[in-house]
């Protein structure tokens, strides 16, 4: 028999090892799974993980990919710091794109540098919004903050497809649920030329750097981390709770209306029904699996984009369903969860330590 | 609104109930063992997967069930032994089971999406079925609707008069006492997670089998979500899980209703009521903040380790 054993203080060395223990774990289900599929593993995991970046291409696709799911993860780092369960990164992305293209539309005759910033802006606030609904019915209601951000997220994919169909759509785009293209003052300009690599991927790394300062150097953050550690302590030391839930809850809410709004102005140039395979959800596997920090969550973030690309190189090349990619991304989390087991316990196995505890009791026999 | 009208939307008002009936009957007893799990959703996408491809590639709708209902089991198996067997963090465990299930729900049903099948018959009961208003309802359902009344019940004397829904209580309320006094604490929760994941997947079951009868991604669109929420709604007493079930399968029909009073309100706003209903009943309940946690089970999300 296989028994845990509490190391009786963290492991940091696991804490680390975990998530790439998880990938290796990953890789390995996978394999087996192609294997019974009938594909060859080693080319159903090469077409899954490394066709996909092989060219410049598909790197540029990479960070297009990349910039949603990071700008949703690095906020969720904060809630999920403060021991707030924020599961709401996909509603509040989602009214980014919609309140953002509503004012993208509104805007849709106007010229000038400055409609960007308003509709990027409104997207930002669209997304706090949804964010504060949840705050405010934790913080006045004590309701559980993670059925009511689920709830939200339905709440804003039916208002979206709603407002496709219904008051955003294009006047002229033959009843189709899609709004009018934005004007290119909406636009996000693409950071390369040639490839779809816009400002979204740019405002993730400032994010990035942003929350780290705020939450490693910070007396804001510093409040934030304790709240999560302990809130009795938290309490006792005269932080404010609610205060905090709040903060934590609007920077990410704004972050993942950042990443909706991006999209919309970005990659796509309008308002679809389908702004998001999941991006907000898929962000709260790479806060866990980047530890919630920041280059942690740079790596975890840009592999996450890698498995919904290769998801779509799969169904192309290999004739996969597209669901792949949402069954690496379950698998993934699921394995980190039982290695990070690991850092607060060690494996023991009696059968094998029995004898070395033998030996010993002998040599201290002997000694003596 | 005449009779016929009335006594058709009580009807489908028990139908849409059930699967939310039967995940939060399973999560209710999950949770008096102080157990807390979040994959409700996941199991219950496995559950109505795995009933949908059996029945279909068998033609035996009762095999279906069976093997959705195993499905579900098998989840809720992995659920523990991460969250009780490891003693990992339950919130995140529970999460990584709907992500897991959804994917991997969606992985195996690929091939299948929209194809038919003959669903569960409803079965009206001779006579009973007459009785005005409520005969429909309650007596001209399909066998798994009978199936979750019976079950309603069984939970409900389980809880009010058996020695084993004492000792669920009891390792859900202190399972250390539990355990100095010899109860099995470990074994009870497990037995408690496994009954939880067998009611999800028979609800994910019903869903595909009987109710839609198809299967497509994502299909329970948030009910194991709902039913979580529902068990907080009923204060975790069973008899008010019924009511909740039902008033939630009243709000997800309401469209039907609305059209039958002649309103035209986009159906896609009204798809918004069921999971606006379930905030709403959250903050009724949890206002209180004392009440709310004099009602849940105090050990519930903690692990338990016998030798702390």
């Amino acid at each position: 028999m296989i028994k845990l054993e509490p190391r009786g203080q963290h492991s940091k060395l696991m804490a680390w090892l975990s998530p790439i223990l998880a990938g290796v774990l990953t890789l390995i289900s996978g394999a087996i799974l192609f294997a019974l599929l009938g594909q060859d593993p080693i080319e159903a995991l090469h077409t899954l993980l490394i066709l996909p970046v092989a060219d410049l291409y598909g790197i540029s696709e990479l960070f297009v990919k990349a910039a949603p799911i990071l700008l949703c993860a690095i906020g969720l780092s904060v809630v999920f710091k403060a021991k707030v369960w924020n599961i709401g990164a996909e509603g509040q992305l989602l009214m980014g794109g919609l309140i953002g293209s509503a004012c993208a539309l509104q805007l849709i005759d106007a010229e000038g540098f400055w409609v960007l910033p308003i509709v990027l802006l409104s997207g930002m606030l669209g997304g706090a919004l949804w964010a504060a609904l949840a705050a405010w019915l934790k913080t006045h209601f004590n309701a559980n903050e993670i059925l009511t951000t689920i709830m939200l997220n339905y709440i804003a994919l039916n208002l979206l497809i709603w407002a496709v169909h219904g008051p955003l759509k294009d006047p002229e785009g033959f009843n189709f649920p899609e709004s009018a293209m934005f004007s290119d003052s909406a636009l996000l300009p693409t950071l390369v030329e040639g490839t779809r690599v816009h400002y979204g991927m740019l405002f993730a790394l400032l994010a990035l750097v942003a929350i780290w300062v705020l939450l490693s150097r910070s007396f804001l953050g510093f409040q934030i981390k304790v709240l999560g550690l302990d809130a009795r302590a938290a309490r006792l030391a005269g932080f404010r709770e609610k205060r905090l839930t709040w903060i934590a809850l609007l920077i990410s809410g704004a972050l993942a209306g950042l990443a909706g709004v991006g999209e919309v102005t970005g990659p796509l140039g309008q308002l679809v029904p389908q702004i998001s395979p999941g991006y907000g959800y898929a962000a709260i596997i790479v806060a866990f699996l980047g530890r919630l920090q920041p280059f942690g969550i740079l790596l975890a973030g840009l592999l996450m984009a890698l498995i919904y690309m290769g998801g779509e190189m799969a169904q192309i090349n290999l004739g996969l369903p597209i669901a792949l990619t949402g069954l690496f991304q379950g698998m993934l989390l699921f394995y980190l969860l039982a290695c990070d087991v690991l850092i607060n316990f060690r494996i023991r196995i009696p059968a094998l330590a029995k004898p070395v505890a033998d030996t010993i009791a002998i040599q201290e026999e002997a000694a003596r | 609104m005449d009779i016929d009208l009335l006594s058709n939307i009580l009807y489908a008002m028990v139908r849409t109930g059930t699967p939310l009936l039967l995940v939060a009957l399973g999560e209710l007893v999950c949770e008096k063992s102080g157990v807390l799990n979040l994959g409700q959703e996941g199991m219950l996408l496995m559950g109505a997967v795995v009933g949908f491809v059996a029945a279909l590639l068998s033609g035996s709708l009762m095999l279906g069930f069976l093997l959705a209902i195993l499905a579900g089991v098998a989840m809720s198996l992995l659920f523990g032994l991460i969250a009780l067997g490891f003693s990992a963090n339950q919130v995140a465990t529970g999460l990584a089971l709907t992500i897991f299930g959804t994917g991997l729900s969606a992985f195996i049903g690929s091939e299948f999406v929209g194809k038919p099948i003959d669903g569960l018959d409803p079965i009206a009961l001779p006579l009973l079925s007459e009785i005005p208003l409520i005969g429909k309802m309650l007596f001209a359902q399909d066998p798994v609707v009978y199936l979750s009344f019976a079950l309603f019940i069984a939970v409900y004397w389980f809880f009010r008069s058996s020695r084993p829904g004492l000792v669920v209580k009891a390792v859900g309320e202190n399972p250390h006492a539990a355990n100095a006094i010899g109860l099995p604490v470990m074994r009870t929760r497990y037995l408690a997670v496994m009954f939880g994941g067998a009611m999800a997947g028979l609800a994910g079951g019903y869903l595909s089998i009987a109710y839609t009868p198809l299967w497509v991604e994502n299909m329970s669109a948030g009910r194991g979500w709902i039913a979580l929420a529902l068990v907080v709604f009923a204060s975790w007493k069973v008899e008010r899980v019924l009511l909740g079930a039902w008033l939630f399968g009243l709000a997800s029909i309401l469209h039907l209703v609305f059209q039958g009073l002649g309103f035209s309100i986009s159906s896609n706003l009204l798809a918004i009521l069921p999971y606006a209903a379930t905030i709403l009943v959250l903050v009724l309940l949890s206002r209180n903040q004392i009440r709310a946690r004099l009602l849940a089970p105090i050990s519930l999300g903690k692990p338990f380790h016998a030798s702390s």
